[in-house]
């Protein structure tokens, strides 16, 4: 099946609505195809089954969610995007159906997911990421009564936890691996975000019991078949928690695999963008968290951008880029802030799994060159995901480049990409 | 999220509220996922799609991201 639009984003986040609104309204045809069951991203996941007012920045999810439908824009939920078969052509999958959408305008919002590391322990059930607890607990999971432990880096943690603590969570610590001293020069920097700081400081009060500790890290977790308990480190001396479950993330990292499948330049780890937020491939813009981990604010202004830009609404787009500058600012500074220290490389043991899909240990890996090597002598990153957790951790273990994407971007059942048989076939009879 | 539906896992009738993840609801039935290619069970991660952690079977499909699937009444789901 073929269908064409004028623009078609990737990703119904905030950075994706308001590039599908700021075109659409310009009297642009639009689709927006996103692979989860409701738009809104990650931030306002699950916003279309609560009262959204009651939650942090529902009050901008209502204001543009209610553009987006006064616009004729299309939305498809529950559609991967796969592969890019031939230029201005998008092939997108759900449920084993295949569907290509042609464009004039291509708009990438695929976002981040967070940043994984190795531990001993990880692979057991009730360690999720921190954004994955709450993405769960987004979903339905109920975390009333249970011990939670919250870990590894970056500014989400304190949201999260402090979610959690709403949603009837017990917290029982917050460790985060940056230094005090980074934190408070992070903090002043946030003067000029003053609402960001604000927000911080709310998702404290509500965690208020549990400390937050700073340059403390996990080292293990133990348990049989499931988490038990957490043993935690500053370096000097170890501690010990019984919880229930750990939410872990380092940071985020961008989902660079639809921009490098399309051949965009990625440098230093984001995908490189002119003012107008177009990437090195003529009609393919990307925004939000794949130029810079940014938040919603970046994500929301450079997707209005990317949006007059595919529309020809050059003097609205070139407007809106001015106000981009302490966006892009914030961006560097939650890098700096929170990159990752270095006894995080020393956290996994040789027998610890680092690629989970294909369970290859560390020290299975730690004898390969880099990261074509590792993936043919072990399948590290041959699995089911693609690389895409395993990859993260090696750049960070091992100081290796991966990237290198071939279609399918994401895995796809066979009879969705290969033609109907009509005759039984003799031999898989 | 209004209203409580019924679903099947591993055989065991299950109540979640309207709206919940598969993954969500298997989480809270006590259960685990897949069984690693080293025979070690596993659950979700990034509940968000991306890991793949998080298959199972549903409705008679293999290898199903159950945190991307929303429960529907009578959903049968079966992990590894």
């Amino acid at each position: 099946m073929k269908v064409a639009f004028d623009v078609v984003i990737v990703g119904a986040g905030p950075g994706g609505i308001a590039a599908a609104t700021a075109a659409a309204e310009a009297g642009k045809r639009v689709c927006i195809v996103d692979d989860n069951r409701a738009p809104g991203g990650q931030i306002w996941r699950g916003f279309d089954q609560v009262d959204p007012k009651k939650y942090p920045h529902g009050d901008v999810y209502l204001r543009w969610t209610s553009r987006l439908r006064k616009t004729s824009c299309e939305v498809w939920t529950g559609w991967q995007a796969t592969d890019h078969p031939a230029a201005g052509c998008l092939r997108v999958e759900r449920d084993g159906e295949i569907r290509d959408i042609r464009f004039l305008s291509l708009i990438l919002a695929t976002g981040a997911r967070e940043r994984f590391l190795p531990f001993p322990g990880w692979t057991l059930p009730g360690v999720t990421g921190a954004g994955g607890l709450q993405a769960l607990v987004k979903s339905g999971l109920d975390p009333r009564g249970k011990r939670v432990v919250v870990a590894g880096t970056g500014p989400l943690l304190l949201a999260i936890a402090g979610g959690l603590a709403s949603a009837g969570a017990e917290i029982v610590a917050i460790y985060e691996q940056a230094p005090l001293a980074r934190l408070i020069l992070f903090g002043a920097g946030l003067a000029r975000h003053a609402e960001k700081l604000a927000e911080g400081l709310s998702y404290r009060r509500k965690t208020r019991r549990a400390p937050y500790r700073t340059s403390t890290w996990i080292k293990r977790v133990e348990g049989s078949g499931r988490v038990e308990r957490v043993v935690v480190t500053n370096g000097r001396k170890e501690w010990t928690h019984i919880c229930d479950w750990i939410a872990c993330g380092f940071h985020l990292v961008p989902n660079l695999e639809l921009p490098r499948l399309l051949g965009c330049r990625v440098v230093d780890g984001y995908v490189e963008v002119d003012s107008l937020q177009q990437s090195s491939v003529k009609g393919v813009a990307c925004i939000g968290e794949l130029t810079g981990i940014g938040g919603i604010d970046k994500a929301i202004l450079e997707g209005q951008i990317a949006g007059w830009a595919a529309a020809d609404r050059g003097a609205e787009a070139t407007g809106a880029a001015r106000a981009l500058g302490p966006h892009k600012r914030f961006a560097r500074e939650l890098d700096r802030a929170f990159a990752l220290r270095e006894e995080l490389r020393g956290l996994a043991q040789p027998e610890t799994f680092v690629c989970r899909c294909e369970d290859v240990t560390y020290a299975e890996l730690a004898g390969c060159g880099g990261w074509r090597e590792a993936k043919l002598h072990t399948r590290c990153g041959m699995g089911a995901c693609q690389g895409r957790i395993c990859g993260a951790a090696t750049e960070f273990l091992f100081g290796w480049q991966t990237g290198g994407v071939r279609p399918p971007a994401f895995p796809v059942a066979v009879s969705a990409v290969t033609p109907k048989v009509d005759a039984p076939n003799p031999i898989c009879k | 999220m209004s209203g409580r539906i019924q679903i099947i896992i591993n055989g065991r009738p299950v109540e979640v509220a309207a709206g919940t993840s598969v993954a969500a609801a298997v989480m809270m039935a006590g259960e685990a996922c897949r069984i690693s290619v080293h025979g070690e069970p596993r659950a979700p991660l990034c509940g968000m799609g991306i890991c793949m952690e998080c298959r199972a079977k549903v409705n008679g499909v293999q290898h199903q991201r159950t945190c991307q699937m929303v429960c529907a009444a009578g959903m049968k789901v079966v992990t590894e």
